[in-house]
Formats: structure tokens, C-alpha cells, sequence
């Protein structure tokens, strides 16, 4: 397995603030990565690190075995759709999509070839000769893609391409990209703060906090067995114990998680306390219950009783729901 | 009272938006109908009639012969020596003034941002005629750039160059070369101003898109940053342009004795007492800035606003 991207102890410092700090990450070849954590926490730079807008204070950046950190970003085999979609408003959304041809010096009768095709693999045939002003933003997203695509990238870089659109058409976005990715065999390193977006499209995920990556594994892997506190609340919003409390459940000192979807109320095994807040979710009803360690949510499937506010309930779990984080320092 | 009135005033006012309206747009609106229209429509009716030769006395009947007047070679000459002078100066003011808007638009925060506003503005603040006559003392024989040509050991240089005719002249600030850096100097805010705001408005995302589809940074610079920049180019050599094509102080104070169109409407409509032909030089720079818009806009120059 060849890798695409790989970070050697990668740091990008903006004066005090370390942005990204020291982080080691391989991506392997026609892989859907995603990288993910709320604002702020260095995602989005380590996706320009890769597209070379910026360059690391420290460490090495390899995109398929060649050390890229001296290289500009317009001779890296990457392309990006950026989360403003970055279209020129001065040309066509034909023009646009074939802008790499046009710099790289291809023949107008080429480009045109090359930009309809583009354009009809992200169903946007007869648009060509529109202004990206006259678009949807749905439809500007796909023009930004196709021109990303045009250039046959070795890594294509997206950067919340979704953020922008409404649930229902980022849903269907969500199912289009991961489907393009399949047939188009390229890899795809995807930056968005939406965890579900993440779990759903990726092949793996490294979520990052503060400049620096939490955990990477597979989104089954994040989501049952997070490594520490920060990902098991960011992923899935889980309950996250304090050691004290783990440690008279289980012996072992150091904070754990417990999915709200994994308790269940009345059999009880664990914890009793009383419930203070219901929310109705649709599917399902998040039952808050502040017990004497600590307060859990609890995800009542639709269906079951539920308690009411000011109620006493006993909690209780499956064995092996409780996920002990040894790594406890997040 | 007066209280009460001013509240059913508001009253009423809220009541019909239409009437606030009015109240606002009529004194401006009599300001430029009136006051500039009027004043423009009297000096284009002043360019159709003519003087008579014998009694200066000028006669109010419609003619075209003053418009002839000005293909004579020597009036034709101060028509073409204004667009020359203004082409000059606007497109090195758009040379000049490009870098300068470039790196206030991308590059200037916070501090140096208001340092970048201040220098531009500050040289507005100060009077034009002090502006002209120190960068006459600047020019002179006796001025600082004699001085530093000296002192560089470069004279020959300057000499060679000043011998040049046309543009040289006894010393830079009785040449033609020393009315153009002074337009330059007088304008160049004008030109910098609207291309700032021209390029503060293309996101940096733009210019790393370009680069990341392959372009060179000369290669955005004219696939992206030219075309979007250019409609704060074209405003900006608007005014360069008019305001060159309109002065009569600066190359009345700096330069060579060769007039322009704003001294021949200031001496025609003085001196010479020839209004119809002081009117017909002033139609023209009018004129010109018309096709010059009109041209600007076919090219597209303002698809981007």
C-alpha cells in the first residue's frame, strides 16, 4: 500500500498559537480521510499544509515518497475545493472549470472537450456558459469539484465543501462524493467539524483538538473505543466518567465512556439518579439523569417508556459498553 | 409644543415613506439639476455660436465654425498635447499605484493599515497650490534633485536627459517631464484609493485556487488579480484622466510654455474674451470621457462590480 500523504512530526506555529503541533499522520492511497475537530483545532491548516499555502515551522510533509515542504503549490500533484468554492466571478463556469488546461497552455478546442465532460460527470452539462453568480450554491460546489477533478489530482483536498448547503442537499452531496471517490480510485482527504459527515463518508479519521490529532482509526474504531475524553464527547457526544467514578465500578483509575444509546433505564446495574430534562429527537428521547458521580444522558429508543421530569431511575449497561480510556489526557 | 409637533411631523413621515424621500432627494436633486446641469447646458449652447472677427462682439446664432476652429493646428495641438499628457499620467499612476494598493489590500493590518490610509490621504490634506509650487522648488535648478544628480556624480545624466526635446527642457521644473511627475504626484490617491478597494474585495482564497490549478503568481496576477482589479483600474484613470485633462495651475506653474485645454478655456474666456471657443475647448475633455467610458464598458471593464 503506497502512502499519499505523510507527516513527520509536522508544526505550524502563527507566533504563540500552535496551530498544528507536532503531528504524525500517513495517509495511504485512494483512501476517504477525514480530518476532524472543531474550529480552531487545526485541521483546515494541516489540509493547506498539504496543498502548500502554508509551510510547516517544523517537520516533514512527503506526498507519495516526495518531500514536498520547498514545493510551491502549483507544481503539487494535489488540488483543492475550497470551502468558499474560490470560483473566478470574471469567467464561465466553463472557463473556470478549465483554468489548470488554460495555464498548462492546452488548445481551446481541447479544453472545451475536457471542461464538458467535467461537467457531466457532476450532472452540470449546459451550464458552461453561465457566470459561477449565476448558480446555486449546490451547483457552485460541483462546478468547484469538477474543477478540482479537471486536473486528475493524485490527492484531492476538501475543505467543508458541504459546510455551505442545506441538510437535504448536503446529504446528497455526502452520497455523490463518496460514490465519485469509489470510481474515481483517487484519495481524498476531507476537513469538516460535522462528526456524523465524518462517520458516514470516511475510510478512516484522525480527530484533532488543539493542533494536535486525538485519535485516527476507522469511524467504527473512533466511535466505540475512543482513546481519550475529548473524542469520545466530540464523536457521538458520549458520556464521559470521571476516573474516580470508573474506578469504583471497575477497579481501574481513568476516565471512561459510556454511549448514551448503551444505557438502559429500570434493570439496574449501575448508577441511580433522577431525571431533569427530556429532549424529544425524533427516533429517539435524550433523557438527562443527574446521578450522585456524575450526569449521563441516556438515549431512549421510540417506543419504550419513558420517565418523567423529577423521576428516580436505576441506569444500568451491558459489560462491555463501558469503554475504560487508559490514554486519559486529552 | 413644540414637542407635540415634531412628533406628529415624524408621525406623518413614517406614515408616507414617499414624502421622507422627497424632502431628501429635492435639494440635491435642484443642486445638480440646476446648479450643474443648467451651468453645462449654457456652456454647450455657448460652443455654437461665434465671435465676430471685427468687433469681438459675440454673435447668437447657431454656427459650427467655432468647433472648426479648433482643428486649427495650433488649437488642435493643445487637444492632443492634454490627451497626451493625460494618457501619460494615468498610466503611470496605474503603474505607480498598483503595488502600493496591492500590498494595503493584502498585506496592511490593523496599524499599518491606518498608516497606508494616512499616507495616501494625508498629501489631500495639505493645499493643492502649496503641493504644485514645492515640487517646483523640488524641480528647480537649484532643488534637491539637482543636488542629489550631483552629488551621485550623475549629472551627465540628467543632462542628457533634459537635452532630450520634447520632453527635457533648461531644467525639470520648466519641462514637460516635470509637469507630468507633478500630475503624477497631484493624482496618484485618485488611482490608489479605487484600486485598493477593487482588490480588497477578491478573497485570498482566489488567488491560492489559481495557484493550485497550476498558475505561477505571474499567471494569477493576469488570469485573476488584472481582471478582477480592473474595474477600480478604470474608475481610478477616470479621475486621473478628467482631472489632467482639466487643470490649468499646475502646467501654468510647472512646465514649459506650451498650453493645455485648461489654460486655453482659462485665457479664451478671460483675456481673449473668446467664450464660444473657451466653451468648444471645454466640451472637449466631455467628449472624450464619454467615448472613454463608453469603450471601457464594451471592454467589460465593469462586468465585475
Amino acid at each position: 500500500m503506497t502512502t499519499a500523504v505523510s507527516f513527520r512530526s509536522v508544526s505550524r506555529h502563527f507566533g504563540d498559537v500552535r496551530a498544528v503541533d507536532s503531528v504524525t499522520l500517513d495517509i495511504a492511497e485512494g483512501e476517504f480521510f477525514a480530518l476532524l475537530g472543531p474550529s480552531g483545532s487545526g485541521k483546515t491548516t494541516c489540509l493547506r499544509l498539504i496543498a502548500g499555502f502554508e509551510q510547516p515551522t517544523s517537520g516533514e510533509i512527503a506526498i507519495f515518497g516526495e518531500e514536498a515542504t520547498a514545493v510551491p503549490p502549483y507544481r503539487r500533484p494535489v488540488n483543492t475545493v475550497f470551502q468558499d468554492y474560490a470560483l473566478f466571478p470574471h469567467l464561465t463556469v466553463e472557463e473556470n472549470v478549465a483554468y489548470g488546461l488554460m495555464i498548462r497552455g492546452e488548445g481551446k478546442a481541447e479544453r472545451r472537450r475536457k471542461a464538458g465532460e467535467a461537467l457531466e460527470m457532476v450532472a452540470l452539462s449546459g451550464f458552461g456558459g453561465r457566470k459561477p453568480s449565476e448558480l446555486s450554491g449546490g451547483q457552485r460546489q460541483r462546478v468547484a469539484l469538477a474543477r478540482a477533478l479537471l486536473m486528475q489530482p493524485k490527492v484531492l483536498l476538501l475543505d467543508e465543501p458541504l459546510g455551505a448547503l442545506d441538510l437535504k442537499l448536503r446529504e446528497q452531496m455526502q452520497g455523490e462524493l463518496k460514490s465519485l471517490q469509489r470510481q474515481l480510485g483517487i484519495t481524498f482527504v476531507f476537513v469538516t467539524h460535522d462528526q456524523g459527515e465524518a462517520l458516514s463518508m470516511s475510510d478512516r479519521i484522525a480527530v484533532f483538538n488543539e493542533g494536535r490529532i486525538q485519535q485516527i482509526g476507522a469511524p467504527s474504531e473512533v466511535y466505540d473505543r475512543p482513546e481519550t475524553p475529548f473524542v469520545a464527547d466530540f464523536v457521538g457526544s458520549s458520556n464521559v466518567l470521571p476516573a474516580a467514578v470508573v474506578k469504583t465500578l471497575t477497579g481501574i483509575h481513568a476516565p471512561a465512556s459510556l454511549r448514551p444509546e448503551a444505557i438502559t433505564l429500570g434493570d439496574g446495574c449501575g448508577l441511580t439518579g433522577r431525571v431533569t430534562a427530556l429532549s424529544f429527537l425524533g427516533a429517539a428521547t435524550r433523557v438527562e439523569v443527574q446521578t450522585a458521580e456524575a450526569p449521563l444522558s441516556v438515549l431512549v429508543p421510540k417506543g419504550r417508556a419513558l420517565p418523567g421530569i423529577g423521576d428516580t431511575v436505576t441506569l444500568g449497561w451491558a459489560p462491555d459498553a463501558l469503554h475504560v480510556m487508559e490514554r486519559g489526557d486529552g | 409644543m413644540a414637542e407635540a409637533m415634531t412628533a406628529r411631523a415624524s408621525d406623518v413621515l413614517w406614515r408616507r415613506p414617499n414624502l421622507l424621500l422627497l424632502l431628501l432627494v429635492i435639494p440635491p436633486l435642484l443642486w445638480l439639476g440646476i446648479v450643474y446641469l443648467g451651468s453645462l447646458f449654457a456652456l454647450l449652447a455657448q460652443s455654437f455660436f461665434s465671435i465676430d472677427e471685427f468687433s469681438g462682439l459675440v454673435s447668437y446664432e447657431f454656427t459650427l465654425k467655432t468647433y472648426g476652429e479648433l482643428f486649427r493646428a495650433s488649437n488642435f495641438d493643445i487637444i492632443l498635447r492634454t490627451l497626451l499628457m493625460a494618457a501619460a499620467v494615468t498610466v503611470a499612476a496605474a503603474i505607480v499605484a498598483f503595488p502600493i494598493a496591492y500590498y494595503a489590500a493584502r498585506y496592511a493590518r490593523g496599524r499599518w493599515k491606518a498608516v497606508f490610509y494616512l499616507g495616501i490621504m494625508l498629501p489631500l490634506w495639505s493645499s493643492y497650490l502649496v503641493k504644485v509650487y514645492s515640487w517646483k522648488l523640488i524641480l528647480a535648478k537649484e532643488g534637491i534633485l539637482n543636488w542629489l544628480f550631483e552629488t551621485l556624480h550623475l549629472s551627465w545624466l540628467l543632462n542628457a536627459y533634459l537635452a532630450i526635446p520634447g520632453i527635457g527642457g533648461n531644467s525639470l521644473s520648466v519641462s514637460w517631464t516635470g509637469t507630468f511627475l507633478v500630475f503624477l504626484y497631484v493624482w496618484l490617491p485618485f488611482m490608489i484609493l479605487p484600486i485598493q478597494a477593487s482588490l480588497e474585495r477578491v478573497p485570498a482564497s482566489m488567488l491560492e485556487a489559481s495557484g493550485d490549478l497550476g498558475a505561477r503568481p505571474g499567471q494569477t496576477l493576469r488570469h485573476v488579480i488584472l481582471p478582477l482589479a480592473l474595474p477600480g483600474i478604470v474608475a481610478g484613470s477616470i479621475f486621473t484622466f478628467s482631472l489632467t485633462m482639466g487643470d490649468y495651475i499646475i502646467p501654468q506653474i510647472v512646465g514649459t510654455s506650451a498650453r493645455m485645454i485648461g489654460q486655453a478655456v482659462y485665457q479664451f474666456q478671460g483675456t481673449a474674451g473668446n467664450i464660444p471657443l473657451a466653451a468648444a475647448f471645454a466640451v472637449v475633455p466631455i467628449v472624450v470621457m464619454g467615448v472613454y467610458l463608453t469603450v471601457a464598458k464594451r471592454m467589460g471593464a465593469f462586468d465585475a462590480l
